[in-house]
């Protein structure tokens, strides 16, 4: 693609996130939004940062990663932590959450880099397993943090809450184990939702049309004839594998502050929300950011669409998702679909000569 | 002796695990794919004996041979419906697809079945067995669940290597271009890994819910995983691979729950999976691949 191909494309991706804010907001104002749709906004844009930042890593890098639901829960338990601590010191609750952002997305990105040396030397599903391991670690090990502090600074226990020791007059219990955090303001709104996922696809799309982003690529299509004109496979893996993290960090943050409560548990941030988090990925295409936040909505907003029909509704989005898999991937639908396209193509060609 | 024990339960842990395993890694080692809904196979089979015994009120015995038999033919349907046409497809499909198909088990279970646990009546109804003098009891389903698993691994070993199906499969595993030159039915030896990893998730899912008996939608996805990982552990696409990954990772569940926390056994099972896997890349009996140029 040339690089003016490229700007529109992009253009329109940024178009597309825009639109859909400004209906979201018009519908909101003119009092056309449910209470339902009103619960999904943030959600939404949090699936969507999520399933693009994914797509860096499974799409542009070639990495099969289960674990995307770790690096949310790191961003999401450090920001969550750092907007309750600041509590005293920092009245805005705008710039908490702004401080939030950024320490969330550092951790989880950090971390990304940590897990990222051992890992990305596996393969393919070695990879998947090793990934999903370590997501759940994350998840196993906030479960059982308790973190409080008095005058005499932090405490930490492993066991329970009155293990941390804590000073009965000053001591504050910030997280719970498996109860988590809670009293986190709810700051999130839809409108920062969608200014992070502008900056996630900013990131994101500035990083593949870039000479690092190509050196990216050119792993995924060949790793050892990267390796042979001289590209770092080590250094360009790291690094798109925490950035990827960094993004999912910062929309646990994002998470976070939409809850009041916030737990560590198998529902929030379990392998299964990472499996959630790449079947958008894979459904919406590989390596196409658009179509990753298309399916992050779209499979979002079903269930949610389908309440009226109650216990249904997630049998309904099983088939669905059968069925468009085997559309989209399978050889015979593929066949199926092309010929049905001449068909199309022929009749209009046709209806033209005859005209 | 409580030590003791405690090795003897994870043993029989692993057993369950490493039976689960044998279904995961047959089908990776052969049709090459990760079948997400194998631990909701078993959930399936616990279910079909729930019925069968519990509300029938039937032997268990009827109600195994019945869970065996619908398992293998809901696997072979599953195969045939969902993963067939995706054959040719890129592996990151069939994976969808598979995540679709357990989703949609555990719906089905959930709309039938509701989502309170269920509690399942254990099908072993031997006495156990106490040894130095009432010090160390044995519960007749640990001794059942591991005397399965040997006899499961001697019956699969001999069946691999001694019939012609069992070449096929080995064949078809190797190389499935030149298998199917050479006359092989791939889609039937594929659809026949299929049928024996259901039958054996029927058999894991009554030795798993006798052990621990309460049954929702949800019972099959984490053991699941678990043998999953079991069988990454022990090398993917290896049987005894499978038997060595799920025993030890019993052991080391079960150690870790009574002298370490309950809470932190899932993670400390993990961190073990990932330090075998950083120094042998490929599992404990994987085979080393080398990257042609």
């Amino acid at each position: 693609m040339t690089k003016k191909k490229i700007r529109i494309q992009n253009a329109v991706t940024y178009g597309m996130v825009l639109i859909f804010w400004a209906v979201v907001e018009i519908m909101d104002r003119t009092g056309n939004l449910s209470s339902l749709l009103k619960g999904l906004l943030v959600p939404l844009c949090m699936y969507a940062i999520l399933a693009v930042s994914l797509n860096l890593t499974v799409g542009i890098l070639g990495e099969l990663s289960l674990g995307h639901a770790g690096f949310m829960c790191l961003g999401a338990f450090s920001g969550a932590f750092l907007t309750n601590c600041l509590e005293g010191a920092v009245p805005s609750v705008g710039v908490r959450f702004f401080l939030a952002l950024l320490l969330g997305a550092l951790v989880a990105g950090v971390f990304g880099l940590l897990i990222g040396i051992p890992v990305l030397r596996l393969k393919g599903d070695y990879l998947a397993i090793v990934t999903l391991a370590f997501g759940e670690i994350i998840k196993n090990l906030i479960n059982v943090l308790y973190v409080g502090y008095d005058a005499n600074g932090f405490h930490f226990s492993m066991k329970d809450t009155t293990s941390l020791g804590l000073d009965k007059e000053t001591g504050v219990i910030l997280i719970k184990g498996a109860q988590g955090i809670t009293g986190t303001p709810r700051a999130a709104t839809f409108t920062i939702g969608i200014l992070l996922l502008l900056l996630t696809l900013f990131i994101v799309l500035n990083l593949i049309n870039s000479r690092t982003g190509r050196a990216v690529m050119s792993i995924r299509d060949n790793r050892i004839a990267a390796e042979s004109v001289g590209i770092n496979v080590t250094k360009y893996k790291l690094m798109a594998f925490s950035i990827s993290a960094a993004l999912a960090g910062m929309a646990g943050v994002l998470y976070a502050h939409s809850l009041s409560t916030l737990q560590a548990s198998s529902n929030n941030f379990g392998y299964n929300k990472s499996i959630l988090i790449l079947v958008f990925v894979v459904l919406g295409g590989l390596g196409n950011m658009r179509g990753s936040i298309i399916a992050a909505v779209l499979l979002t907003a079903l269930p949610e669409m389908l309440r009226g029909l109650n216990d249904y509704r997630m049998l309904i989005y099983a088939i669905v998702l059968i069925v468009m898999t085997i559309f989209n991937s399978s050889p015979k639908a593929i066949e199926l679909r092309s010929v049905v396209m001449d068909k199309i193509r022929h009749k209009k060609t046709e209806k033209k000569e005859a005209a | 002796m409580g030590f003791l024990s405690y090795f003897i339960s994870g043993v029989s842990l692993g057993a369950v695990y490493a039976i689960i395993a044998l279904g995961y890694t047959m089908v990776y080692g052969i049709a090459r794919m990760l079948n997400f809904a194998h631990g909701d196979v078993i959930m399936v089979g616990g279910f079909v004996i729930f019925t069968i015994v519990s509300t029938l009120g039937m032997p268990p015995f009827v109600g195994i041979v019945t869970a065996v038999a619908a398992c293998t033919v809901l696997g072979v349907t599953i195969e045939r419906v969902a993963y067939r046409p995706l054959r040719e497809a890129s592996s990151l499909a069939v994976l969808i697809t598979a995540i679709g198909v357990s989703y949609l088990l555990q719906n089905i279970a959930l709309l039938v079945f509701g989502s309170n646990s269920r509690q399942f009546t254990p099908i072993v109804t031997l006495p156990n067995l106490v040894l130095a003098g009432g010090k160390l009891t044995i519960s007749s389903t640990t001794i059942v669940t591991i005397i399965t698993c040997i006899v499961i691994m001697i019956a699969l070993t001999l069946f691999i290597n001694k019939t012609r199906m069992g070449q096929a499969m080995l064949a078809v595993s190797e190389d499935r271009g030149a298998a199917s030159l050479m006359g092989i039915d791939v889609n039937k030896t594929i659809a026949v890994t299929f049928a024996i990893g259901s039958a054996l998730a029927a058999i894991a899912g009554a030795l798993l819910c006798s052990a621990y008996p309460s049954l929702t939608p949800y019972t099959g996805s984490m053991p699941g995983i678990k043998a999953f990982t079991a069988a990454v552990f022990g090398g993917i696409g290896s049987v005894p691979g499978a038997l060595i990954g799920g025993i030890v990772l019993g052991i080391i569940e079960n150690l870790s729950k009574a002298y370490i926390s309950s809470q932190l056994s899932d993670a400390i099972v993990f961190a073990v999976l990932i330090l075998v896997l950083l120094i042998r890349p490929t599992g404990i009996l994987g085979r080393k691949i080398n990257e042609k140029v």
